[in-house]
């Protein structure tokens, strides 16, 4: 495989990947927004987590919820606007056509075409339920035509590593924005504020249901951590995602032969952050926790680029 | 013209049903006209969500088009089309024969049967190319040769394309396209498959590999990359061949090999089908200035290193200046009457031809003898006095930059409208691969179509459209 290739397939995964994770982060902004009072600092940590707040510092003084979700949504120039991504995506999968099915192809360019045009106009609240659900639906069809028909191949594998770098990226972040109210002093306060901040948590990562599922309907902070750090059935928990590196990493190894340092770095994630209890995390600091899980994973993510030949 | 001195491949010139026709008239008959036109919008659906679009060049705003495909197919006799086969493998193997001799000893020239200017003051010609023989000693690998049709047994070559033919994914996905909506009318007619071309292609490439090669040849498509016009096919034809598409960036030389970069280090190509223009092609021996080619990639391939296909330098032969040679051409190296026939062109570097061109402008058609695409041609029937009068201008301050045709009356074939059907003017162009093996002409070809009433222009980049196109089983 041209090492252009395996680049084109990471790339076009995360991009999937982060337009719906976007959109499951207006989701919950706009969940919490509707159930609370004055609730635009909520969309400052929305941008936050999103990882686009200094591009939208650029273009507007304040931060409201129309321009915030119109930012993340739609604006071109916002390079990880639903829009953006979504032709990124659309864009790299074009570049390694040859390695893709018809029906991953297919299904790529269709969500490209169908969120080009849900996305043409600014979405007005009442269509904006409808418009997420068309984002998770259509990258849902990805998902389902790339299980369906891909080998299961060093092509599949990058696409794998693609996803999961960014989908732990993702939820390292949310962690990263709401640490301060996960943090055991907080048990104490337990307001239904907290309960509302909490459940946007969860919201965010599509946990609400696994959650209480495995803990029942008392939503405590520590149990949330858990559930979003080691819990290893939760497919967007750090562990989950880690795991799912290491393996793909190791996959490749044996398919190529060679060991290479990035199958170094997704071993020693998985050891180093991973294999404590949640009690040990808090000890060390939730936050200084995910700033060097975050650090790590950006390291991983490098080199990988450089051990499989991205760019030149 | 009129419409009525022009011959239709259906119904002839007086309204007799054409015999090739016959069952496809059938089953139009027992067709409600709304069904076709939901069939025809359901095509359209098909090649979007497909991808099969063009990138049109300065436009932004639409910046991937779709060619308008007409449902209605363009049906070939059996015994016309082994007719048109014998005489395009007449004229590709003497294609080929021409561009060996004019990079060795020139025959054809010494023997006074073409000037010697044509070559060596030809823009195409390639010093570089001088007493290289490619691998296998093809030069042309894919041709296309450009078909009109007057008449039930005229066909002339309108234009010989040797460099890179495009259009062959359109022949594929329109047939693939027919097949998965009137799979009925495949039952009631035995219409030849185009289907295996891509095996074909990768088949004939690998046939050419040079010397170098260990092995299976490593065979991969060179493509400028996701913005060219013809991005799409060459992806296309990557897949369905099960090979790399590369671009420039991901080659270079290694070891006196041309080398991909793969996830596992540099692997060496045999041969590399590229889509890249000639001048593109090696910013060390081109132009330097070129982004998409391989440093070096020229002096590989002079070493026999590796295959260039098409090779360098074939552009001189589909020049529209020795075009106009192309009977002489034929004849000196088959030995054979050229058994397809040449529109008849004034030269207009010709002072005398040069003075008819500009007499007789308002019916011919004026071409750059450079150009392609159908861009920068004066077509004289349906141009304006002013435009005549800017095109005569432009004739005399560069006549050796142009040639001239008179307007065919180039047959029709009926297309789909909302007025029902209505005919068309089409062209057709079939596609040839050549290697040490053989000559293989792939039954059929694109039909391009102008989709304007009266309009003789059917290039895809001017608003024409593609139709599938049927060679019945003799």
């Amino acid at each position: 495989m041209l090492g252009k290739t395996a680049g084109g397939l990471y790339w076009m995964s995360r991009y999937l990947e982060r337009s719906e994770n976007t959109a499951r982060l207006v989701e919950a902004g706009q969940r919490i927004a509707l159930t609370r009072s004055s609730a635009d600092d909520e969309w400052v940590s929305v941008l936050q987590t999103a990882a686009v707040l200094s591009g939208y510092r650029q273009k507007y003084a304040e931060v409201t919820r129309e321009q915030a979700i119109d930012w993340m949504l739609r604006d071109r120039d916002n390079p990880s606007s639903v829009l953006s991504v979504a032709e990124s995506a659309r864009n790299n999968a074009r570049v390694v056509r040859t390695a893709l099915t018809r029906e991953v192809w297919e299904a790529v360019n269709e969500c490209w075409m169908v969120l080009k045009q849900a996305l043409a106009r600014r979405v007005i609240e009442r269509d904006l339920p409808q418009v997420l659900g068309t984002i998770r639906q259509r990258n849902a069809f990805v998902r389902g035509a790339m299980h369906g028909t891909m080998l299961r191949n060093d092509i599949y594998n990058f696409v794998r590593i693609g996803t999961f770098i960014e989908r732990s990226d993702n939820t390292a972040r949310i962690l990263d924005v709401k640490y301060y109210i996960l943090l055991p002093s907080a048990m104490a306060v337990g307001s239904n504020l907290d309960t509302a901040q909490w459940e946007s948590i969860l919201r965010s990562v599509s946990g609400e249901g696994g959650f209480q599922m495995t803990y029942g309907q008392q939503v405590r902070p520590r149990e949330i951590a858990q559930f979003l750090i080691l819990d290893k059935r939760m497919p967007r928990s750090l562990s989950f995602c880690a795991d799912k590196l290491r393996d793909n990493l190791a996959y490749l190894s044996e398919d190529y032969g060679t060991r290479l340092p990035s199958r170094d770095l997704a071993d020693a994630l998985c050891a180093r952050f991973l294999s404590c209890p949640i009690e040990a995390i808090f000890d060390f600091g939730l936050h200084e926790f995910i700033q060097d899980y975050l650090r790590a994973t950006a390291a991983l993510g490098r080199q990988t680029e450089v051990d499989y030949r991205f760019y030149e | 013209m009129t419409k009525e001195n022009c011959f239709d491949e259906m119904w002839g010139r007086e309204a007799q049903l054409r015999p090739p026709y016959v069952a496809f008239d059938d089953w139009l008959k027992g067709e409600d006209p709304s069904r076709l036109r939901r069939k025809q919008r359901e095509a359209e659906e098909v090649f979007r969500l497909t991808g099969i679009t063009f990138n049109v060049y300065g436009r932004a705003e639409a910046a991937e088009r779709l060619i308008p495909f007409d449902i209605i197919p363009r049906i070939i006799a059996g015994r016309e089309w082994a007719r048109l086969a014998r005489g395009i493998e007449q004229r590709v193997r003497a294609i080929n024969a021409f561009l060996h001799d004019i990079y060795h000893r020139q025959e054809i020239v010494r023997a006074g049967r073409l000037p010697v200017e044509m070559i060596a003051r030809n823009a195409a010609f390639l010093p570089q190319m001088i007493g290289v023989t490619p691998p296998g000693g093809v030069y042309t690998h894919i041709v296309g040769i450009d078909l009109v049709r007057t008449g039930d047994d005229d066909f002339y070559v309108l234009e010989d394309n040797a460099r890179t033919p495009s259009g062959v994914s359109y022949m594929l996905e329109n047939r693939e396209t027919m097949l998965q909506m009137f799979p009925e009318l495949f039952s009631r007619n035995r219409v030849r498959p185009v289907s295996n071309y891509p095996r074909m292609l990768h088949r004939s490439l690998a046939a050419c590999a040079p010397a170098a090669t260990t092995g299976t040849p490593v065979v991969a498509v060179l493509t400028p990359g996701i913005y060219n016009s013809a991005y799409y096919e060459h992806s296309f034809l990557a897949d369905k061949m099960g090979v790399e598409l590369v671009e420039g960036h991901d080659l270079r030389v290694v070891n006196g090999r041309v080398a991909m970069r793969t996830t596992q280090g540099y692997q060496p190509i045999d041969v590399l089908y590229r889509r890249v223009d000639d001048d593109y092609l090696d910013p060390m021996n081109f132009n330097p200035e070129s982004a998409l080619g391989v440093p070096g990639i020229l002096d590989v391939y002079r070493a026999g290193g590796i295959t260039i296909a098409n090779a360098p330098g074939t552009g001189i032969a589909d020049d529209k200046a020795i075009y106009s040679y192309m009977p002489d051409i034929v004849e000196f190296y088959t030995g054979e009457k050229a058994i397809l026939q040449n529109v008849p062109t004034w030269r207009c570097s010709d002072p005398k031809a040069l003075a008819h061109v500009i007499d007789n402008l308002a019916d011919l058609v004026v071409k750059e003898v450079h150009g392609s695409g159908g861009y920068g041609m004066l077509i004289g029937p349906t141009s304006s006095k002013k435009e005549l009068a800017a095109f005569r201008d432009k004739l005399k301050a560069k006549p050796g930059n142009y040639i001239a045709q008179p307007t065919l009356a180039l047959s029709t074939v009926p297309i789909l409208t909302n007025a029902g059907l209505a005919p068309r003017h089409v062209d057709l162009r079939p596609y040839v691969l050549v290697s040490p093996e053989g000559v293989t002409i792939t039954p059929g070809g694109l039909t391009r179509v102008a989709l304007k009433k009266g309009s003789l222009v059917v290039n895809s980049s001017q608003g024409g459209g593609t139709k599938d196109t049927w060679v019945l089983e003799e």
